[in-house]
């Protein structure tokens, strides 16, 4: 094929295109998906990418970058035919400019290097999705990733200053700037969260913020996962503005308690709030959770005393969504959200639909921002049980549409969820962003497949 | 001149209209003047606040709603929108602060506008009324038209409906007002500010030499913060017990009265640079990363010859500088305005 002879010439070895060679690219965190690529090609210069994407289009052949693959919504999957452009080897930080608070990267960088290199001088990025060790900052703008830390500061789309683009067509864009403040359109921000529809960021500048000075994290045990909701809404009526507020039912504890012992109380659920900042503000805010809580009806409460013993309460919480398949030999991770003040509803509906489908369902969740992570627990090999569990995340997503929230707070849309993106925006609005793909990419190159309900296809 | 009161009735006005300018109220009438053969499209009649449960942090309007408004409900719960919108007084709405992107002092704090959108609703230039974002603060579904809409002057569509995160409102505030010896000095300070564990509510440079620095939360808390301050900054300065009253007048641009009003984006290492331009009364925002001056022809010809890009509030005829053209852009604009309706065509 002509298309693999040009790609031969540019990549040399770093063409993939063996069964064997290839097995690892089928497929993303949603393992369910597989699809085999045409080839893989590993870059390691921006330039690359640049000449891949441009190669791909004059075959007409589509493409789909990829990260690390832990997409949890298909994002990553290859497309049949297609060329995997596996962004791995462009990791290299190329500025990190404490003065003015930023770093520029390249997307392969994996989030948690941009944290670490920027810790000596008291700086770090701060959207921490549990992936953080290994997803990338390419994959993470991508979907807006966000994490357990998200409400101060929000997420990927809040903390991307500008990006350097290479549109579908081949063109190479900058978007946004350096600063904090720009004028005209935020096209930047408007690229963070579009899935690798409209382009492949070649490089990304982001914003650092400073440490916090202290932290104080309270775990507090409930007798049932709606205490705990509820305890949430009382936080946020106190005028407590939290880094962080989690919750795990006993489901996730027991998971996580296995993997990693994070010495958690046995408890229906477990509440993690966590207040940061100057210390003396944190000391005082202190006092006034302590008093929030105490009416909160907690079984039991625990302060991190120092540093490691609240690495060990984030560890448990972090190390959750891994853990839960200790408990199931499948499971599919679902991400949706309601209004936080729905929370303890959207709980107890969930509970029922449980029992109602004879499924376990694990709850591990952005209590904080409504970002709900129910973990639906099946078993692959027994008949039907696979369909049930889809059929009963389906459900749980439309119940957070009802509430008035949405189908996706940070995985995207990806494979999984395109079915549902038509009971949340209406055929117009899926026309409006489909017309804004078809200018940037006519010929539906990029992430094809993705993100839009699938079309009655007219032909193979 | 146009007046709809209802998302509909923006719906038909654009289908009526080859060419609109929208103006939310004219706090920025350098952006919101109609141009030759432009409709204006007046929303000061679209307002109103559409939900607000203060449990929920969120609020959901329509883009005719002055600021102002929105700032006494808010208040009237201890809370605000920390992105601190400019121009409240002189009567801007929501819908203006987001086409023109622009926060104030506070930004400093928890980030600016484009943080604090939600979603949107939006008529595009072929009249259809379309969403984007949502009402609850995380959300990854669906291309984020509401993002794009931040700053874009109207280009893509005319914004019906916004939806805002917000935050209480600090129970306490102090200000600290510091002058050292020479600009270099101040913008060390400035510096050893930014990369130190403090929250800071606003940071703001004062050409030519002083420094103006407020921090709010718990009262119990602000005593020895501003001692924390005052040590790092190696100096007393001046504190400002009630502080309310002068940081409206600094998000309100009263200090700016020039023929020309505009906005710069800036850095640290440009300050001096820009220091040596011919501009009138001046502020820089952010921890100098912005700066709102006052001017005129002269100070926009020093801009412009210099590649500094701009955002000019009142007073010129062509407000936007550079003008967005990469194709990303043109792609984006011809596919929501592809018959160039709105501005920036
Ligand atoms: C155990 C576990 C925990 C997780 N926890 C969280 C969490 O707390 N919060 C959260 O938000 N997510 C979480 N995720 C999901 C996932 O880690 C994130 O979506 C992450 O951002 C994906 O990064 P990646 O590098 O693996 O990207 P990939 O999976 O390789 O790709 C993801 C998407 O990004 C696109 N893409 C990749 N690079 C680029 C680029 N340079 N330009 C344009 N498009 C690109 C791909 O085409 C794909 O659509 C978790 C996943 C796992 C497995
Ligand atoms: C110096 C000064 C003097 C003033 N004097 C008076 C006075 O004498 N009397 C009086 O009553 N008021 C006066 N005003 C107040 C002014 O009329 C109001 O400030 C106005 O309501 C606010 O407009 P705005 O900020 O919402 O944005 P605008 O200035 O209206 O618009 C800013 C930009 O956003 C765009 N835009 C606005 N809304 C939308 C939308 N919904 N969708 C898409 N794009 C949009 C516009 O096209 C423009 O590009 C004065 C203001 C100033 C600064």
């Amino acid at each position: 094929m002509e298309i693999l002879r040009e790609l031969k010439a540019l990549f040399g070895p770093r063409l993939l295109t063996k069964e064997a060679e290839l097995a690892p690219y089928e497929s993303d965190a949603l393992t369910a998906y597989r699809e085999r690529p045409l080839a893989v090609v590993l870059p390691e210069r921006k330039e690359e990418v640049v000449e891949a994407v441009r190669i791909c289009r004059r075959h007409g052949v589509p493409f789909v970058a990829r990260g690390s693959g832990t997409s949890l919504s298909g994002g990553s999957l290859p497309v049949r035919g297609g060329v995997v452009i596996a962004l791995n080897r462009l990791n290299r930080i190329l500025k990190l400019d404490p003065k003015a608070r930023l770093a520029v990267v390249e997307p392969g960088v994996v989030n948690l290097e941009v944290s670490r290199r920027a810790a000596p001088f008291g700086l770090y990025y701060a959207p921490d999705p549990s992936s953080q060790p290994v997803s990338t900052i390419g994959g993470n703008v991508a979907f807006n990733s966000g994490g357990a830390h998200c409400l101060r500061y929000g997420m990927t789309a809040n903390h991307v200053l500008g990006l350097e683009v290479v549109t579908p067509e081949g063109e190479v864009v900058r978007l946004g700037g350096e600063g904090l403040e720009g004028v005209g359109p935020d096209l930047h921000g408007f690229f963070v969260g579009t899935e690798g529809l409209l382009g492949i960021a070649l490089e990304i500048t982001l914003r650092l913020l400073p440490r916090p000075e202290a932290y104080h994290t309270l775990l507090a045990a409930y007798p049932s996962l709606e205490a705990a909701g509820e305890a949430v809404a009382r936080v946020l009526r106190s005028g407590l503005l939290p880094g962080a507020i989690e919750i795990m039912d006993r489901l996730a504890i027991e998971a996580a308690e296995a993997a990693v012992r994070a010495g958690y109380p046995k408890a229906e659920a477990l509440l993690i709030v966590e207040l940061e900042g100057e210390r003396e503000e944190v000391a005082e805010g202190a006092r006034r959770l302590a008093e929030v809580i105490a009416e909160s009806g907690a079984e039991e409460v625990r302060i991190a005393r120092d540093e490691a013993e609240r690495q060990a309460i984030w560890k448990g919480r972090k190390a959750a969504f891994s853990a839960v398949g200790r408990l199931s030999p499948d499971y599919i991770v679902q991400d949706g959200v309601v209004p936080r003040t729905r929370l303890a509803e959207a709980l107890r509906e969930i509970g029922r639909l449980s029992e109602a489908y004879g499924l376990r369902v694990a709850n591990v969740f952005h209590a904080g921002d409504g970002n709900l992570h129910p973990l639906v627990l099946y078993d692959g090999k027994r008949p039907g049980e696979l369909e049930r569990a889809e059929a009963l995340a389906g459900e749980i997503l439309r119940l957070c549409l009802r509430l008035g929230g949405s189908i996706t707070g940070e995985h995207g849309v990806g494979m999984e969820k395109r079915a549902y993106l038509a009971e949340m925006f209406s055929p117009l609005e899926i026309a409006a962003m489909e017309e804004v793909k078809a200018g940037l990419d006519p010929l539906g190159l990029a992430n094809r497949g993705k993100v839009f309900p699938p079309k009655e296809e007219a032909h193979a | 001149m146009l007046r709809p009161k209802t998302p509909e009735e923006v719906q038909e006005a654009v289908l009526a209209h080859p060419r609109l300018r929208v103006r939310g109220g004219g706090s920025k009438p350098a952006l919101s003047g109609p141009e030759e053969g432009e409709a204006l499209l007046d929303l000061s009649e679209l307002k109103g606040v559409v939900e607000y449960d203060p449990e929920e942090l969120v609020l959901v309007a329509r883009a005719g709603t002055r600021v102002a408004e929105v700032e006494a409900l808010l208040k009237a719960h201890g809370q605000h929108l920390p992105f601190h919108p400019p121009l409240s007084a002189p009567g801007a709405t929501l819908g203006g602060t987001v086409a023109a992107g622009l926060s104030g002092p506070l930004a400093q704090r928890f980030g600016g506008v484009r943080d604090f959108l939600l979603g949107v609703r939006f008529v595009d230039g072929q009249g259809r009324l379309l969403k984007g974002g949502g009402k609850v603060v995380k959300n990854a579904a669906g291309f984020p038209f509401h993002r794009l809409m931040v700053g874009a002057l109207g280009a893509f569509g005319v914004l019906v409906e916004l939806a805002f995160k917000v935050f209480p409102a600090p129970p306490a505030t102090r200000t600290l007002r510091v002058a050292f010896p020479s600009l270099e000095e101040a913008l060390s300070a400035l510096e050893r500010l930014l990369l130190a564990p403090l929250d800071l509510m606003a940071l703001d440079l004062l050409p030519p030499n002083a420094l103006e620095v407020r921090i709010g939360g718990f009262p119990e808390a602000l005593g020895p913060r501003l001692e924390k301050l005052k040590r790092l900054l190696g100096r007393d300065g001046e504190v400002l017990e009630e502080d309310e009253a002068h940081w409206e007048g600094v998000r309100n641009l009263a200090f700016l009265e020039g023929p020309l009003l505009l906005k710069v984006p800036s850095r640290l290492d440009l300050i001096p640079l820009l220091e040596g331009l011919p501009l009138g009364r001046r502020r820089y925002l952010l921890g100098g990363n912005v700066l709102y001056a006052e001017g005129d022809g002269e100070a926009l010809k020093a801009l412009r010859a210099r590649g500094l890009a701009h955002l000019v509030l009142k007073g010129a005829e062509d407000p936007l500088f550079p003008r967005p053209q990469n194709p990303f852009f043109q792609k984006v604009k011809a596919a929501l305005d592809p018959l160039g309706r709105f501005p920036l065509r």
